[in-house]
């Protein structure tokens, strides 16, 4: 093993391909007649195959969860600080799998996907997603690896959703559910955010309505712009003030509009990073699935109705200085589902972090989840 | 398990929904559920409580009981239990109404700041008792309302609470006969079994 990998890692890992050939009918109506999903698996199945765990991703996530792709890989996946030998999510007991969703632009068929009605990429002619149609998609890939049923299944923010949602879609197909700094639908806030995120890449000269591709080009400062703003969402006042104070680039200001503060080269850096590696039709999708899911829409807007069809137990957790999935909103699940008599833990952790929290090794997070995990570990394999 | 815990738990049904207020390590919910099958929540803020309370398997919900207990509706559960938390909240009245808004029942035990040592402790040497049911200095106690029995069923009385049960105990939580017959003196701590 190459020497910087550390000891608590799961080592290089390797992406893989399932392909589908039988047409997914999604919940907009329109069916994708087949699909593929990139995903990475940690860990051994058992021989009762009792020990999967899924790993759901949020808005920009994708299969790489944790680990490293290479000896030379600087970054390991974006959930290594959960994932691993030893780690909250313990990869010497259990068998997770973590994918890049439908719609997502790191291997699974999305919008850069050839359509094979047209033999040219979807681009904007790929169907809009919800958490639902993910979960179904999920489920084959769980059929594929012979999982029944899932330890658990464990998600953060969009994640969360699907954990959710998982919990009502197959019930008998978790024994638990874990939702990490979500909430049960968007605020009209939240929504307003995505809008101005998509019209800012709709607006870019660039994007002819999602066929950039076929133009040759990229609405890159469009989705620098909406990546800008989604940023200062996950971060907390105290974060970005303990980050970056009001510290300038150099010594004096220029009295021009080019960025001067710490916070903005930041911002912008962030920006132009994601705007290179993400494409900005799957940016649009994963805002509007979050924008949809609203699972207590089809029991009379009651969640506690709702989630009354889940059989698996619950851990939510919340942060103190998440403003985009605020503690109280995760409180609105716990609620919930104290009304429906299920057994639930919850969780507020105190940080400075904002939203972001979720993906960073906090002592009192990963503590707490390290526990409901290893009593799943002793309970429920 | 602690001896008040082995009283409080023959008060509780089984099969009945539990809330257990300040529920520390989870240790009465942990027998509750899997000797009487109950179903069962535990409210606690200490997070290193709540990492044990996880390790047992009980549902723990992380909340300040200052803050009333909005995470349940009226009449949601059967039993509200609250042990040696009471003194600790900053409107005991207010709680009381809560937890008897949610629960058909309540079972609350504190200490008798009534209890003849500490009287005697007062009388004697002119500062705040300090004892093994209270351990604290005046300035640094959880303790911000401690009350006699006479003072508390008092309360209870000008809320219309009917007292159900009430079990005085020393602070071994042992029974005794002199206890029982001059509670507010004798007593050191007291289980109470309240109604609306």
């Amino acid at each position: 093993m190459p020497q910087h990998i550390p000891a608590d890692s799961v080592g290089i890992v390797e992406p893989q391909t399932a392909v589908f050939d039988e047409p997914l009918e999604l919940k907009s109506g329109r069916v994708l007649p087949k699909y593929e999903l990139v995903y990475e698996t940690y860990g051994t199945l058992n021989e009762d195959k009792s020990n999967a765990i899924l790993i759901c991703h949020a808005l920009s996530g994708h299969h790489h969860a944790a680990g490293f792709h290479s000896e030379d890989d600087t970054k390991p996946g974006w959930w290594d600080a959960c994932i691993g030998p030893g780690k909250a999510i313990d990869t010497n007991q259990f068998f997770v799998i973590s994918l890049n969703n439908l719609g997502g632009c790191h291997g699974s068929t999305g919008p850069t996907s050839i359509n094979p009605e047209t033999d040219e990429p979807y681009g904007g002619d790929f169907p809009v997603l919800r958490v639902y149609d993910w979960v179904t998609s999920q489920a084959r890939l769980a059929d594929r690896l012979g999982i029944e049923c899932f330890a658990a299944v464990v998600g953060g923010s969009l994640g969360g959703m699907q954990a959710m949602r998982w919990s009502i879609q197959y019930p008998e197909r978790l024994k638990h559910c874990v939702i990490i700094a979500s909430a049960p639908k968007l605020s009209a806030q939240n929504i307003a955010f995505n809008e101005v995120a998509r019209n800012t890449i709709m607006k870019d000269p660039e994007f002819h309505d999602g066929h950039y591709l076929k133009h040759d080009t990229l609405p890159k400062t469009g989705l620098m712009q909406a990546r800008m703003l989604a940023h200062l969402t996950y971060l907390s006042d105290d974060a970005m003030g303990e980050k970056f104070g009001r510290d300038l680039k150099t010594d004096e200001v220029s009295y021009e509009f080019v960025p001067e503060f710490q916070v903005e080269s930041y911002l912008h850096y962030q920006g132009e990073k994601f705007s290179t590696t993400f494409d900005a039709n799957t940016y649009l999708l994963m805002t509007k699935a979050l924008d949809y899911f609203d699972p207590a829409q089809y029991y009379d807007n009651d969640l506690s109705k709702c989630l009354s069809q889940a059989t698996c137990k619950f851990l939510v957790m919340s942060f103190t200085t998440d403003w985009r999935f605020s503690p109280e909103r995760s409180e609105e699940i716990v609620d919930a589902l104290i009304e429906a008599d299920k057994d639930v833990t919850y969780a507020c952790i105190e940080s400075e972090k904002g939203h972001d929290a979720f993906l960073i090794p906090i002592p009192r997070y990963v503590k707490t989840f390290g526990a409901y995990m290893n009593r799943i570990a002793k309970e429920d394999i | 398990m602690r001896s008040d815990l082995q009283i409080i738990q023959q008060w509780v049904q089984p099969n009945s929904q539990v809330l257990d207020l300040g529920c520390g390590e989870g240790a009465l919910l942990a027998y509750l559920k899997h000797h009487k099958q109950c179903l069962g929540y535990g409210m606690e803020i200490n997070p290193d409580s709540i990492v044990s309370c996880v390790e047992k398997g009980v549902n723990v919900i992380e909340h300040d009981l200052n803050n009333g207990l909005n995470h349940f509706k009226d009449d949601s559960v059967d039993t509200v239990i609250m042990t040696q938390a009471l003194q600790a909240v900053r409107r005991p009245d207010l709680l009381l109404d809560e937890m008897l808004r949610v629960g058909q029942e309540a079972i609350i035990t504190f200490p008798n700041f009534g209890y003849w040592r500490t009287r005697f402790y007062l009388l004697n040497k002119g500062r705040m008792p300090m004892s093994k049911t209270l351990p604290y200095n005046w300035y640094d106690t959880p303790n911000i309302h401690l009350c006699t029995f006479g003072d508390f069923e008092q309360l209870c009385g000008e809320k219309g609470l009917r007292i159900l049960d009430r079990t005085v105990v020393d602070s071994q939580h042992q029974e005794s006969l002199a206890a029982r017959l001059w509670p507010n003196m004798l007593g050191e701590i007291a289980i109470y079994r309240i109604s609306r």
